[in-house]
Formats: structure tokens, sequence, C-alpha cells
């Protein structure tokens, strides 16, 4: 039974780590909440901010958001795409509610 | 409960007879469970950061189209949207984006009232008067600059213009300043050669939320030329820039499942003859079906339960601990000042827990499979077709 001692022992370590980390993260995020999240919502409320300021290569990347998601070919993440990071984003579909279908009717037709 | 601990034991024997193999599927299957959950929680938690902060965002942007493009706004658009009721207050910004050719990096410039009280996350002073600014981290590196230092740019008529650092935000807020540049609205009108009485867009303040698709709509309804932007839009963009759909789930997850399913099917599809051959001793020597199928699900087990723990730690590691160093590059496409990324931990156990089922269930069945099919088989053809 030695193995199975020791791969018991194996998945407790890895068990334990995993406890470990989840502590950790519950701190992380304890302390993110108490000490910063009020700054940064301070800051992104006096300064009116509306995005993240990750990827800086365009204006519809830095700002996806603002971005004009009605212009064709260009101004929209995962549009035809010349930047990197607009390949990354998804693109904000609007949800279609409603329908229409328009046919012609037939020449001689009752309808 | 001894005869499973004996199972078990045999199942590790067995796995350790085939030592180099079985443990590089532990390195591979870790090594897939680990890019998985690395972008589960990259993506949670820059998904998380944004929306918590983002909700004391403007509750509407107003931009103006020309052409079916952004174009300045009127200031005097604002003075007419500050008479809707139910709307705070109304403020016409002034912002821009600048290439440093110098340095090759793009900055976002964005002027304050110079009345702005100072910032817990500014460190310094609040750009106060014309000739100073406050700048983000990553500018200050780009341009290897301290507080007390000129930044030197050059204007939109091609003339050189310098003014001096008196702030510099905090590291903390740099997923929102890496690239900032605060002016005051002169300086800023004077850089980018703005005419007076324009400015890039409004933000609106409306005192009841339940009221900000009708104030949009009011401001569509007065102004045909503006799109109203409101603040559920701006947190909608970024609970789908992170979801699932988005390219880096797609590209790197996809792939990783994809990987991580080519194992399993070679699993499931091709038992090895030297496995048939022991399942068919073992029938022979008097193990039942159900003795054979307990003994390899316990080799699936030991080998998906192992590289799930791992997996799921060298993840968390690599994201929180050291910044996501390998998928910083994915993330950051052409972009030059990328912020470092120090992120609150949030993860979402139910997106663990999916991973988890969508790894070690289909690994475990594809063990069972192919060894129930030569368990049902008579033990003399297994051995004679080896």
């Amino acid at each position: 039974m030695i193995r199975t001692r020791l791969f018991l022992s194996c998945i407790a370590f890895l068990l334990v780590v995993l406890a470990i980390l989840a502590l950790h993260s519950q701190q992380g995020k304890q302390v993110w909440i108490t000490q910063e999240l009020a700054a940064n919502q301070d800051l992104v409320a006096r300064l009116a901010l509306t995005d993240l300021a990750l990827w800086t290569e365009a204006r519809y990347t830095r700002h996806p958001a603002l971005a004009d998601f009605f212009s064709p070919f260009q101004d929209a993440p995962a549009s035809f795409e010349h930047f990197p990071a607009g390949s990354i984003i998804a693109p904000r579909l609007p949800a279609v509610s409603t329908t229409l279908r328009v046919r012609k009717r037939p020449l001689g037709g009752s309808r | 409960m001894t005869r499973l601990l004996k199972i078990l034991e045999y199942s590790l024997c067995s796995l350790a007879r085939r030592k180099f193999k079985n443990f590089s599927i532990i390195i591979i299957y870790s090594f897939t469970i680990a890019a998985l959950a690395s972008i589960l929680l990259l993506t949670h938690s820059l998904k998380e950061i944004a929306i918590n902060v983002l909700v004391d965002g403007p509750d509407i942007v107003v931009q103006r189209l020309a052409g079916g493009r952004h174009d300045p706004i009127p200031v005097h658009y604002a003075q007419d949207i500050a008479k809707l009721p139910g709307v705070g207050r109304v403020n016409p910004r002034l912002w821009g984006y600048y290439y440093d050719s110098l340095y090759q990096t793009n900055y976002t410039i964005l002027a304050v009232h110079q009345d702005l009280p100072s910032l817990e996350m500014v460190e310094g002073r609040m750009v106060a008067a014309n000739g100073e600014c406050t700048v983000g981290q990553g500018v200050a590196k780009a341009q290897n600059a301290e507080i007390g230092d000129e930044l030197l740019l050059i204007n939109s008529t091609g003339v050189g213009y310098s003014c001096e650092i008196n702030g510099m935000f905090k590291a903390r807020s740099n997923l929102w300043t890496n690239d900032l540049i605060l002016f005051t609205e002169k300086d800023l009108q004077g850089f980018f050669a703005m005419p007076a009485g324009l400015a890039t867009d409004i933000t609106v303040e409306v005192f009841n939320p339940r009221e900000i698709p009708l104030v949009a709509e009011k401001i569509k309804r007065l102004f045909p030329d503006t799109r109203p932007v409101t603040i559920n839009e701006i947190l909608h963009t970024y609970e789908s820039v992170f979801n699932w759909r988005s390219g880096m789930m797609l590209t790197i997850f996809a792939s990783s499942l994809i990987a991580f399913s080519i194992l399993a099917w070679d699993k499931a599809t091709g038992i090895s003859g030297e496995e048939k051959r022991e399942i068919g001793i073992l029938k022979a020597i008097g193990w039942d079906t159900s003795d054979i199928l307990t003994l390899k699900l316990s080799e699936g087990s030991v080998i998906s339960i192992t590289s799930f723990l791992l997996g799921i730690s060298v993840a968390y590691i690599h994201v929180f601990l050291l910044g996501a160093p390998l998928l910083v590059p994915v993330l950051k496409g052409w972009s030059v000042l990328f912020p470092p990324l120090q992120l609150a931990p949030y993860i979402d156990m139910y997106q663990i827990f999916a991973l988890a089922f969508l790894t070690i269930v289909p690994y475990m069945a594809s063990t069972v499979l192919p060894a129930w099919k030569s368990a049902i088989t008579d033990p003399e053809s297994i051995m004679r077709g080896w």
C-alpha cells in the first residue's frame, strides 16, 4: 500500500496548495475591495473614464465602449482587422427583437 | 473500502509500469488545463474589475456623428441637454489621442478642470495650471520622466510643446491611467488646435438610473446627429469583451480544448496491446468485468485529478502571482504601453467546476470505454490476439 499512501499524500498536498491559493484569492480580493476599489471608482467618476487602458494601438481598442460599431470595415473590433488587439475583442452585437420580411407580390398571382 | 484501496494500489503499480507515458500525459493534461484555466481566470478578473469600477463612470456619453464618424460636438448642446428633466451635471469633455513618434507610443490626453480636487490615485499634485500635466505610469516610463521633469511632445501645428509633470498616477490605477496625460482645458485646446466652442463629447449625469434610457432617447430626439452611449452599454461592452465569444477565448481556449479532445480521443480509440493482454490475464485469473472497469476508472482518476489540481494551481500562480506573462503577448497586440497586470483575484467557482466537468469526465470516460470493450471479450481471444 506504499504507492497508495504516496499518491494520497500527493493529492492532499495539492489540495492544501489549492486551499492556500483560495485563501490568497479571498484575501487579495478583500484587500482590493477595501483599499483600491473606492479609489479607482473615484478616479473613474471624477475623470469620467469609460474604458480600461489596456489596448492603446487603435482608438476602437483603447475605447471599445465608445467605438463606432456602425461604421463598416474599420472601426469596430472583429471587423476587417488591422490591429491584433481588435481580433481578441468580441463585438458587441445588438440583440434583434423584431424581424421584417419583405417580398414582391408575384405578377398575375392573387397574393 | 479495502477492495477499492487494493485496486487503487494495483492501478498505481500499473501506471508506474508505463511511467514515462503516463508522466507525459499528466504534463500535457496539466498544461492544457493550466492554459484553459489561465484564460478563464484572467478574463473573469478583468471583467469583474471593469464592471465594478465602471459603475461609477458617466451615466451617458453623448457623441456627435458626421458622415457616420465621431466628430467634435458643439458645447452649446450641453446647455440644452442640461435643461432636460432628471438631468444633473452636464460636462463637455475635451480629449484626444497623441502618437509619440519618438517613443512610438500612443497616449490619451484628457483635459480636466483646474479646480478638480486631488485624487487618492495621484502622487504629487493634480494638474492645476496651464503648463502643467499629470501623467500615467506608462507615459512616465516611456519618456523616462519623473515628477518635476518636463514632458516633451509635438503639438498639432508641429511645434515642440513642453509641460511640467507635477503629478503621476499611482501604479494601482495602471489599468485605467497607464497611457493617460491630464492637461488643463486651455492647454489641450491649444495642443490639439481645437476650435473654441467644440468638445470631444459630453458626459451627462442622470439622477435616477432607471431614467437613463429615457434621457438618452430624448437627447437623440433633441439632437438627431448625436449618439448617446449609456452606462449600461459601456458595462455591456466589457461583459462582451471578455466573454466566451471573445477572440482570446475562441483562439486559445478552443485550441487548448481541441488539443485535449485529441488526447482523450486517442485514449478512447486506442488501447495498447500490452493493456489488452493485461486485461485478458486479469480476466483469466478471475477478475470480474466490474473489477476491471473499477481499475481503469481508478487509473483515469489518478491521472485526471492529479492533472486538474496541478493545472488549476499553475494557472492561479501564472495569472495572479506572476501577472500572466505567457498571456500578455497575446493580449497586448501592438500596444506599446500595456499596463502590468496586477489583478484582483476574482474567481468564478462556476467556471472552475465547469472546467473540471469538461476535462475530468471525458478523460475518465475515454479511459473506461475501450477497457470495457476489452473486458467483455473472451480472455482467450484477447490473449491470442496480441
